[in-house]
């Protein structure tokens, strides 16, 4: 099985292209990549115009599967992820029960063999029960194939059990991802601390609370002599110490997500619980930061952080609706237009922000479009606009802020190891 | 001007002009609880539901009262006895109740934005009785009523409101609803209750309450919720007393007369002096007087408003 991709613009930053090329895929791989092409038995797929990408690395993405399947499963959730364009994502631990032991890891990849429509990476979880008290066994956890940690969800209070977190994934080859969050700090609060926290009564939640757990890891992390990944990154100091830690040569990167540089505190106007979040939707000057990590490279990936409930969960009182938003079908869509229309991205760097620079943090050899590469692709039509509508999800949830918004940028195909798994 | 809102969930959504239709509308209200028979036939056939969350008699109390004398007929769901214990969502218990076809709901709940939620799930009208720390529209309309009665006219007055900014709903009510009809509002309280960005609201802050009395016309006062769990810091009860109490040494250095309001119930010798509670400046009973003709003006134009809908 064969397909030719004609005449696209081909975006490839790793190998620095930017060109009208076509691409041949040949079973899984890419067999050759350059100016007109020829291959008679070939499906041809016309991309004139189009934009030809390699395929998104989510690297921040909860299935909910086992344990949560009403609110998504691997399978609906991959399916999701085809739709936004995304090959490869990251699973977060917080299932139920938590990927805190081989036998849990390795039922969640028996679901991820028989169910997933693209590649679904398992992230362990740190601690037993994700409590922050005792240190999973990290050999275990590698061997069952976790290819990172984190208690996602939450951040490990402990200062030991942190530093321990840190050494043994050292040794395990292990990538550490960090939410952090003090919640000594964040406590009962539901959107960020400022005029709309006052103005709406609700409590609210201090950049305090998340960039002084981020000083903390990154300072755990250098003490163990080993790399960090800082989770959605959402508040300008967040940016500034991460800035420093990487000018002194600290191994640390970090992602965002599209709704802290998309959405405001602002934008919770009539206490609309898909605008409730963790980290919250921040002030106006954390969101021209967020923009300017991106574009100045402080800030390495654009991750979803899709969190899918239902809507028993989230059609309740502000106080008592679940943080989190789902974004796999939303997330290039709204990066175009925040970052490429805005020019605070070209595409190139765009693409490297989604996909190059994941599949480098992650350790994956994915993320360009090189001859002998996986052939995990996606077609764009970058000037298409289209409404965000709730009845077109494919996600078991539907708590997405952007529901009603006209966006640009439709992903027109998704190619997974040479495989259409997506055509709009 | 005439009222076209199915419910009130908070001043700040309202402007200058409803504010005033509102506080016209309950002075031609006021006189009918001085009658022998305290009625009018204007609800007459509504059924109004109190549903409180949160435990409240003057609030739910007075509503009735003013439900009564307008003629409508009143059910009081309070959450102890109600189905919310057997885990129904707010929106199903709302559905539930305006499928009885009652045609108001006047709602008090311990989380903000409880009445806004409701309000946009529902047609019938939802009145806001107090949600969380968000607003608490009536008992700053039955405030403003009062001073407006007292001294005449808003516009310009230097009004103090002087407690526990941060947690409180009637300090915001009160906030919105005397900024836009032009008076100057003061906060003053220690700077642990003063919540953050609060003067974008156009009120000025202080922690100086005999500075801020020297210049206030009037002075509402909150009470203050020693009791409440928030884990967050909170000044000492005799310590506040004696740096923010409201007493007569300090009232006899403030404008003669100067109103001096609460709304209830009074923590008396914490947030103000039984002196000064029973005082003549005082005019805390009247504002209990006052919030049956608010309560009878909102529940009359909300109810209005939706029949002009169909």
């Amino acid at each position: 099985m064969s397909i030719l991709i004609k005449g696209g613009r081909v975006i490839d930053p790793l190998n620095k292209i930017d060109a009208v090329l076509d691409i041949l895929i040949q079973d899984h791989q890419i067999s050759k990549i350059g100016k007109n092409i020829q291959a008679a038995d070939a499906a041809i797929i016309d991309a004139g115009g189009k934009i030809v990408a390699p395929g998104i690395i989510d690297m921040h993405v909860h299935l909910r599967e086992p344990g949560r399947e009403d609110k998504e499963t691997v399978l609906s959730g991959t399916a999701a992820a085809s739709k936004g364009g995304v090959t490869t994502v990251l699973a977060m631990p917080n299932t139920l029960p938590a990927m805190d032991c081989e036998e849990n890891i390795k039922l969640l990849r028996g679901i991820i063999a028989k169910n997933a429509l693209i590649n679904v990476l398992v992230c362990g979880a740190i601690t037993k029960g994700r409590l922050g008290q005792e240190l999973n066994d990290m050999a275990k956890l590698k061997r069952a194939g976790a290819i990172a940690i984190s208690d996602d969800g939450s951040s490990v209070d402990s200062d030991e059990v942190m530093l321990d977190a840190f050494k043994s994934a050292k040794q395990y080859g292990l990538l550490t991802v960090c939410h952090c969050e003090d919640k000594k700090l964040s406590g009962k609060g539901v959107i960020n601390l400022g005029f709309q926290s006052t103005r709406l009564g609700l409590r609210g939640i201090s950049n305090e609370s998340e960039y002084k757990r981020i000083s903390r890891d990154i300072d755990l992390a250098a003490r163990a002599d080993t790399r960090v990944h800082i989770a959605h990154v959402s508040c300008r100091e967040s940016v500034e110490i991460i800035a420093k830690a990487k000018k002194i040569g600290l191994k640390v990167t970090c992602e965002t997500a599209p709704h802290y540089f998309a959405l405001s505190e602002e934008d919770i106007v009539d206490y609309d619980t898909k605008m409730k979040t963790n980290p919250p939707l921040r002030s106006k000057e954390d969101v021209a930061a967020i923009k300017a990590g991106l574009k100045d490279g402080v800030i390495d990936a654009i991750a979803s952080d899709h969190a899918p409930h239902t809507e028993n969960e989230k059609d309740i009182e502000f106080d008592r609706a679940e943080f989190g938003k789902i974004g796999l079908e939303s997330g290039l869509a709204i990066s175009i237009m925040e970052l490429i229309s805005k020019k605070v991205l070209s595409w190139p760097e765009l693409v490297e922000k989604i996909s190059v620079n994941p599949a480098k943090i992650l350790g994956i050899n994915k993320g360009s479009l090189g001859a002998g590469d996986d052939a995990d692709i996606i077609i764009v039509n970058a000037e298409k606009e289209f409404l965000l509508e709730k009845s077109k999800i494919i996600s078991k949830s539907k708590n997405s802020p952007f529901i009603g918004r006209t966006v640009k940028g439709l992903v027109e195909y998704t190619i997974y190891r040479g495989k259409v798994v997506y055509k709009n | 001007m005439a009222w076209t809102k199915k419910d009130l969930l908070g001043l700040e959504y309202l402007t200058e002009d409803e504010i005033t239709l509102i506080l016209d509308t309950a002075e031609s209200f006021k006189e009918v609880s001085t009658r022998e028979i305290k009625k009018v036939p204007a609800l007459r056939g509504k059924t109004a539901v109190n549903l409180f969350y949160e435990p409240s008699t003057r609030t739910r109390v007075s509503f009735e009262v003013a439900a009564k004398r307008l003629s409508a007929d009143v059910i009081n769901i309070a959450s102890e006895t109600s189905s919310v214990r057997k885990g129904e969502t707010l929106i199903d218990t709302g559905k539930n109740i305006q499928a009885l076809k009652a045609d108001i709901i006047i709602m008090r709940h311990n989380c903000s934005g409880a009445a806004n939620m409701l309000a946009r799930s529902l047609d019938i009208s939802v009145v806001n009785a107090g949600d969380g720390w968000h607003e608490h529209p009536t008992q700053a309309l039955l405030d403003i009523f009062t001073l407006r009665e007292k001294l005449g006219k808003i516009k310009g007055l230097n009004v103090a409101i002087v407690g526990d900014i941060a947690h409180s709903r009637v300090a915001r009510s009160n906030i919105w609803g005397l900024t836009k009809l032009g008076a100057n509002v003061i906060l003053c309280a220690p700077k642990m209750l003063l919540p953050v960005g609060i003067e974008l609201t156009g009120a000025k802050t202080s922690s100086n309450i005999d500075e801020v009395l020297k210049q206030a016309d009037a002075v509402n006062v909150l009470r203050m919720q020693f009791e409440r769990d928030e884990g967050a810091a909170f000044p000492e009860q005799l310590d506040y007393f004696k740096k923010f109490g409201i007493t007569e040494e300090r009232l006899a250095k403030a404008k003669k007369d100067i109103v001096v309001m609460h709304p209830g119930p009074i923590n008396r010798g914490i947030e103000m002096s039984s002196n000064v509670a029973d005082g003549a400046n005082s005019v805390i009973l009247e504002q209990v007087t006052n919030g049956i003709a608010v309560r009878m003006a909102v529940l009359f134009l909300v109810a209005q408003a939706k029949d002009a809908r169909k």
